[in-house]
């Protein structure tokens, strides 16, 4: 049998030189003479090792990294294929302290398996949950997913079960499982790396979705910026497909559950749900107002469940290990993991997953080193450009809902970007309500004319006109916004806003 | 508004025969002509209102809506860099500046020789390899003044 050798096909992975390590493999083996079975896995979320390679030994798996492709001829003269000794030598995968201190349930194949390859899949515990749900009633199948306590991990936190029940007692001529990849947030890039490195989970997770409330249709709504998303998602859906776990006959089960990508095309907006339905339908992304709920009207009008990737790809662990073992996980009212996502300016970063309850420092310093630059933290921004900034005296609150609510911060979809001691921090105020002004749908006044007078005002105060006067001025903004916007765009850009003029005013000061 | 060349408008109604029995088609067949011409003229409106029973201001306003549909045509490469906050944290307003004055273009402008046109994006995904940068569809990451000027040196960035 040939060795295998995982070089990463993640988009990420191959921003940083996994494209040409590949290439330099296949060249160098073929030049040896060698034959190694080459496979383009996932991410193991550990950026700051990127390109990580991995061979297959008779037991283990060994990683390398960061590998570049002039490292690779000596890689082969280390032996590398039997697991060799070399200076890029990191032992085995299993062992990484990156890995090791992760609790990965919903990340459990990523940068394991081959996404392409349904056998991969099942060898590694695939389809078991989709297996235990057609053996369930579509009430029994809601109902672990409540039990699990999971919540949507798209940023709202809102029960799953909850809006599963609601589609589920619709009486409805069409139903619609629909998914929201439209993961717009910066620092975020945790559905990426699912959809890249383990896709028929993600499809999986519909299946079992359409299967519980009677839904025929799934649609994935992919934002335009992931293009390799888009190829790893038509790929699997094509096994899926051939396989038989999609079409007519889903697993012989003699239900039918269909699914399609939709490509989005630019608009953040269209991450909220309502306004992804809009999109989804072919018109214009504008936000709708609710109710009707999308459990009851949703997408072409008929009763739709609409859940971030995360969320979907969550169930196919939950069914096949039961509601308690998930539940298990977490603290409080966050209960399971998070897969957390390390950005910016940070040592290492990358994919965190975690039971809930750690707190910001052991994530900022223990695993992710600090800042890259070698500077102080000064500040991070959680849950993406709408989300807060948290200073330093609050490092130690657990990321969980309810605990960053305390502190006036929100967990959103997960991310967090790190930020040292040279940011400006009026010139990131600024940056929120331009953000805002550029993404606004336009349906709501304080959204789309607020973010603009935002900005203007902001400008008044770096220019040092009239400082105190226009600081009362965007705080009174902000409350507008936040009271009296339709969703959350202009009800929560804000918040970045209004964080930055309450921990670190003094860069407001200084022009004042 | 400028009339469609008859091989575009060819074009322009193969694709929306292929998309129009699908639910909820503008937006596949919006991304299906700028993949075919690069861009969608505004002479492909009025052809495309009338072949899905949309009026000319439907159309309109959804390709006016989004970022991505481009109403002229790009140059020979389109560079998208990052501007959101993670790539801001590891110089991505700077990066922007270089590239700017590299190219003398600001944001959403082509080059005089028509070679490059210059976009910002908000977030590709590689928040932990800031600052990021996508061209001619190919993800960077780690991206440095330096690094820009290597791959627009070579003109045609690898595919």
């Amino acid at each position: 049998m040939s060795t295998t050798v995982y070089v990463p096909g993640d988009a990420g992975a191959l921003s940083v030189g996994a494209g040409e390590v590949a290439a330099a493999i296949a060249d160098e083996a073929k030049r040896r003479g060698v034959k190694p079975n080459l496979v383009r896995n996932g991410s193991r979320g550990a950026y700051f090792l990127e390109p990580l390679v991995e061979v297959q030994t008779a037991t283990e798996r060994c990683a390398y990294g960061p590998v570049r492709a002039a490292d690779v001829p000596s890689l082969f003269a280390a032996d590398f294929l039997k697991g060799g000794t070399h200076p890029l030598s990191l032992g085995l995968t299993d062992s990484l302290p990156w890995l090791l201190t992760q609790q990965r349930l919903t990340f459990e194949r990523v940068g394991v398996i081959d996404p392409a390859s349904v056998p991969d899949y099942v060898k590694h515990g695939g389809y078991r949950g989709l297996e235990r749900a057609l053996q369930l009633s579509g009430a029994e199948i809601v109902k672990a997913v409540t039990d699990s306590g999971l919540r949507g991990r798209g940023g709202a936190a809102f029960p799953t079960g909850i809006k599963w029940k609601t589609v589920l007692e619709q009486t409805a001529r069409e139903k619609y499982v629909t998914c929201n990849a439209d993961e717009g947030d910066s620092g975020t890039f945790a559905d990426r790396m699912l959809m890249e490195g383990d896709p028929l989970s993600l499809i999986e997770g519909m299946t079992i979705a359409g299967i519980a409330v009677g839904a025929r249709q799934g649609y994935i709504y992919l934002r335009a910026e992931y293009p390799h998303a888009h190829v790893a998602l038509k790929t699997a859906i094509a096994a899926a497909y051939q396989a038989k776990y999609l079409g007519a006959d889903v697993a012989g089960s003699g239900r039918r559950f269909d699914l399609e990508v939709r490509l989005g095309a630019g608009a953040y907006i269209c991450g909220e749900e309502t306004s992804m339905l809009e999109s989804l339908e072919g018109k214009r992304g504008e936000v709708r107002v609710r109710p009707p709920l999308p459990a009851i009207k949703g997408l072409f009008g008929q009763p739709t469940i609409v859940n971030n990737v995360v969320t979907l790809t969550s169930v196919p662990w939950i069914l096949a290990h039961g509601a308690e073992a998930y539940a298990n996980f977490g603290t409080g009212k966050s209960r399971g993991t998070l897969p957390i996502q390390l950005a910016g300016n940070i040592r290492r970063g990358g994919l965190v997953e975690r039971a809930f309850g750690l707190t910001l420092r052991e994530l900022l310093y223990d695993i992710g080193g600090g800042t890259a630059t070698g500077r102080p933290i000064r500040a991070v921004q959680i849950g993406g450009p709408l989300g807060a900034f948290v200073p330093p005296a609050h490092f130690d609150t657990a990321v969980d809902y309810e605990a960053l609510a305390v502190v006036g911060a929100m967990l959103g979809h997960g991310g967090i970007v790190v930020f040292d001691d040279t940011v400006d921090m009026a010139r990131m105020a600024r940056y929120a309500m331009e953000f805002c002004a550029i993404e606004s749908c336009g349906k709501c006044t304080p959204c789309r004319i607020g973010s603009t007078r935002g900005v203007e005002v902001i400008d008044r105060i770096l220019a040092g006109i009239d400082g105190e006067r226009n600081v009362r001025l965007l705080e009174e903004l902000c409350e507008t916004m936040v009271q009296g916007s339709l969703c959350g765009l202009g009800g929560m850009a804000p918040f970045p806003v209004q964080s930055a003029l309450k921990h670190f005013r003094e860069d407001f000061r200084a022009r004042v | 508004m400028e009339s469609l060349p008859s091989e575009q408008g060819a074009v322009v109604r193969r694709i929306v025969a292929q998309h129009r029995e699908r639910p909820g088609p503008l937006l596949e067949v919006l991304h299906a002509i700028q993949a075919s011409l690069g861009y969608v003229p505004d002479g492909a409106v009025p052809v495309v209102a009338e072949e899905l029973n949309l009026s000319r201001a439907e159309v309109h306003g959804v390709v006016t809506f989004y970022h991505f549909f481009r109403r002229s045509r790009p140059g020979a490469h389109t560079v998208s860099l990052c501007q959101a906050e993670a790539c801001q944290s590891m110089g991505a307003r700077a990066l922007a500046e270089h590239a700017q004055k590299r190219l003398g273009i600001e944001f959403h402008q082509t080059t005089a020789d028509g070679r490059f046109s210059l976009e910002p994006i908000y977030c590709l995904g590689n928040c932990a390899c800031s600052p990021a940068a996508l061209i001619d569809g190919r993800l960077y990451g780690r991206l440095t003044p330096e690094g820009f000027d290597a791959l627009i040196a070579q003109g045609t960035p690898a595919a």
